[in-house]
């Protein structure tokens, strides 16, 4: 009970973030759908193409159709010459945006077209003009049928609202999202519920606005609105802004444990340096290094294989020093990412096996996990599969398990807890690998690269000295065996505790 | 000269192949009551919605008060021009006195006398307030007419506008416009397919048959045989009709 009350204490600013967001894209979506509809119910072929397209995009799920709008802003961008931010809020008001189209277009067109034929007819013989004849005849009788639609909206736009998470938007989400992956089961309640709440909040004030249109209630529907206006713009008070307080710097993190640690540990440096810090949890790993360098987020923590790989797109594996040269110097020259420096641990793709079934099987090393695979089931992270390091694995050792799921990190060690699957891609930081008594098999033939932790800088911060000089201490601070146990002080199942409460842990157990 | 209150010239309306309107030329006189008489389909709505620019014409042009209707905009005209149809189409979110008070209202003019224009169409002063689902069909009616009278109209187009009305209804409604038109000095044309209403209630009685006018006669003239085979079919049937309830009279 009392993890869900500190839960609940984190939901002001993200319901803030959450409102704006969902009231903008609803706002935008009512702007776009309210002149298609009057020329929709005025043009049949009109109709026909517009709701058309909004039951298309209606067809594809909204976390893909949030997805989709990183690459297609990232190319308008280098388009026009930059400046237009492919993650945030841009991205998320756009996917909402659309997904708001459809119910209140199919709404609207038919409570325009469901206005009896002799009272349009009326409006015309009394020389109504068109604009008239919209807002003293067509709005009003249309009006509910079309407020209908806009309950409908207004509700999954908040539900979806959730996902902006993923691209670096704050939400509500946030906590869904991070108590997942931390399984702190009390922060995904508390997103939930004031998700959950909010919804049926804004659902019922519009019901009793359409109640009032309906039954020709001045008082109930002026009164229902204002409430409802009043309380929206309430809700946002704890993101308006605060002058005075210092710069503001945002501290991306991946989608796990010791990601959060590590934000929240960079974060407090960042503030004891006297800059105001916000946060942006959940970023896809093919998102978040695009962040840093358009600078929507101003310092991250990522792994050198990680860049080596997917931005880099090199397959050789050299050693660690020279691997860290290079990416430093592609950082600088091709992006302007400043790599500040390598925090001292790696967390390495490490295939992991119980103790107990490696010994029984007389496996150390993956040419033996290779050569048993095919009686062998391996569970993955959701990415690792698609990810080139896995290729590069296939390519040194011929692997052909009997099955392969990808599941979410700390499902994945239940998996491999309850014996549905034999092995499974961990991370050597990991505090899960010695709390739960895992083998971590050798890779003799050196098919992963090295993933040092290295803190990486926007190109606007790569020349600020204050801001360096607040971090510079972390580098090549922090060993391995210390990075497991922050991270096992989040991950483990019971006495959990927050990535605040780790980080500031760490801090202590770094003499910082 | 004075020119007449509406002067059909040439009109023509096509609905593809359908000739609704087939070369109509029709003048009537400021102060007249004409009854435009026909059966379903024979064009007499048509060449009246032509009038307020409902529908255009294909052809020809329709002059009000000597100036053609197209020359400025509808909604102006429309302005002008009483309106009244048999679907009435009151606005149902507004009071009976806003609908009746909406032509003055479009127009920016001072608001409408509703307390005397519910006088002439003899309805209580206190039905105002009342929303148009609250009255009976023949009182939703007399507000339509109340309402195309609002403006101060002199002209004044009914179609069918009585053509949903029980009879009794339907005779008292009748009887009152023929005395609005008197009093107010109305220039009226009445769509109707009921030769009896005509004759009871117009000056003057045009006939149309497949878009083309048929008879253009006065009713004593009708009655006395004029206007030719399809205009006397009209007028034997409420004859005959009265004849045979003649002969039920013990």
């Amino acid at each position: 009970m009392n993890a869900f009350l500190d839960a609940l204490g984190r939901v002001p600013p993200l319901l803030a973030q959450h409102v704006l967001l969902a009231m903008a894209a609803l706002a935008l979506a009512v702007a776009i759908a309210a002149p298609l509809a009057i020329v929709s119910a005025r043009r049949p072929r009109v109709a026909r193409i517009a709701l058309g397209f909004a039951s298309l995009i209606q067809t594809i799920p909204s976390l893909a159709l949030l997805a989709l709008f990183f690459p297609a802003l990232l190319s308008l961008s280098a388009l026009v010459g930059g400046g237009i931010p492919a993650l945030g809020f841009l991205p998320s008001l756009l996917a909402l945006t659309l997904y708001a189209l459809l119910p209140l277009l199919r709404n609207a067109v038919a409570g325009l077209n469901g206005i009896d034929p002799a009272v349009v007819e009326a409006a015309d013989a009394v020389g109504m003009t068109p604009w008239q004849k919209l807002r003293l005849v067509e709005a009003p009788l249309a009006a509910p049928v079309a407020i209908a639609g806009l309950r409908t909206a207004a509700v999954w736009t908040i539900g979806a609202a959730t996902l902006s998470t993923t691209v670096g938007q704050p939400s509500l989400g946030d906590l869904i999202f991070a108590g997942l992956q931390t399984q702190s089961w009390a922060l995904v309640l508390a997103g939930c519920v004031a998700a959950a709440a909010l919804a049926l909040a804004v659902d019922a004030g519009i019901g009793l606005v359409e109640r009032g249109i309906a039954t020709r209630r001045r008082p109930v529907w002026l009164g229902a609105l204002v409430t409802l206006a009043i309380g929206l713009i309430a809700a946002t008070a704890p993101a308006w802004p605060r002058g005075g307080d210092g710069p503001v710097v945002v501290v991306g993190a991946k989608n796990f444990g010791e990601q959060y640690i590590l934000a929240r540990l960079i974060g407090q440096r960042l503030e004891r340096a006297g800059y105001r810090v916000e946060y942006r949890d959940g970023l896809g790993s093919a998102v978040i290094f695009g962040a840093v360098a358009s600078g929507t987020i101003d310092v991250y923590v990522d792994y050198a294989g990680t860049i080596w790989s997917n931005e880099m797109h090199r397959r050789d594996v050299p050693a660690r020093p020279a691997m860290l040269a290079a990416i430093a110097d592609w950082a600088r020259t091709t992006h302007r990412v400043r790599l500040l420096a390598p925090l001292g641990f790696e967390n390495a793709y490490a295939f992991a096996m119980p103790e107990r079934v490696a010994a029984q099987r007389r496996i150390a090393t993956l040419d033996d996990l290779a050569a048993q695979s095919p009686r062998l089931r391996l569970g993955s992270d959701l990415e690792f599969l698609e990810r080139p390091e896995w290729a590069a694995v296939r390519r040194a050792y011929p692997m052909r398990f009997a099955a392969t799921t990808p599941y979410s990190p700390t499902f994945m060690y239940r998996a491999l807890g309850s014996g549905r699957v034999d092995a499974i891609t961990a991370f050597s930081s990991d505090g899960r690998i010695a709390a739960e008594r895992l083998r971590v098999l050798a890779d003799p033939r050196r098919a992963i690269p090295g993933y040092d932790a290295i803190l990486l800088l926007a190109p606007d911060r790569a020349a600020d000295a204050r801001f360096t000089a607040a971090l510079r201490p972390l580098a090549g601070k922090i060993d391995v065996a210390t990075m497991r146990q922050a991270n096992y002080r989040v991950d483990r199942d019971a006495d959990k505790e927050t990535p605040e409460q780790a980080a500031t842990w760490l801090a202590k157990q770094l003499g910082l | 000269m004075v020119p007449p209150a509406i002067r059909w010239d040439r009109v023509e309306r096509r609905y593809g192949t359908v000739m609704a309107v087939d070369g109509v030329t029709l003048a009537i006189d400021t102060g007249a009551f004409v009854a435009l008489v026909g059966a379903s389909g024979s064009g007499k709505s048509t060449l009246l919605r032509m009038v307020n620019r409902l529908v255009p014409p294909s052809a020809g042009r329709v002059l009000v008060d000597g100036t053609d209707v197209a020359a400025g905009p509808a909604p102006a005209l429309r302005r002008r021009i009483g309106y009244v149809f048999q679907h009435i189409g009151l606005f149902p979110h507004m009071t009976v006195g806003e609908n009746i008070a909406i032509g003055p209202r479009l127009a920016g003019d001072p608001p409408a006398d509703v307390g005397r224009l519910l006088d002439l169409v003899e309805l209580p002063r206190a039905v105002a307030t009342r929303m148009p689902a609250e009255l009976s069909g023949g009182q939703r009616q007399r507000v339509g007419i109340a309402r195309a009278l609002a403006p101060g109209a002199k002209l004044l187009l009914l179609d069918e506008a009585f053509g949903a009305l029980d009879p009794v209804t339907r005779d008292a409604l009748g009887r009152r416009l023929r005395a609005l038109h008197d009093e107010l000095g109305l220039t009226t044309v009445l769509v109707t397919h009921d030769m009896a209403e005509a004759l009871l209630l117009a000056t003057r009685v045009v006939v149309m048959a497949a878009g083309r006018i048929v008879a253009d006669e006065t009713p004593g003239a009708l009655l006395a045989g004029a206007g030719g085979d399809a205009a006397q079919a009209l007028v034997g049937v409420p004859r005959a009709q009265a004849a045979r309830l003649a002969a039920l009279v013990p």
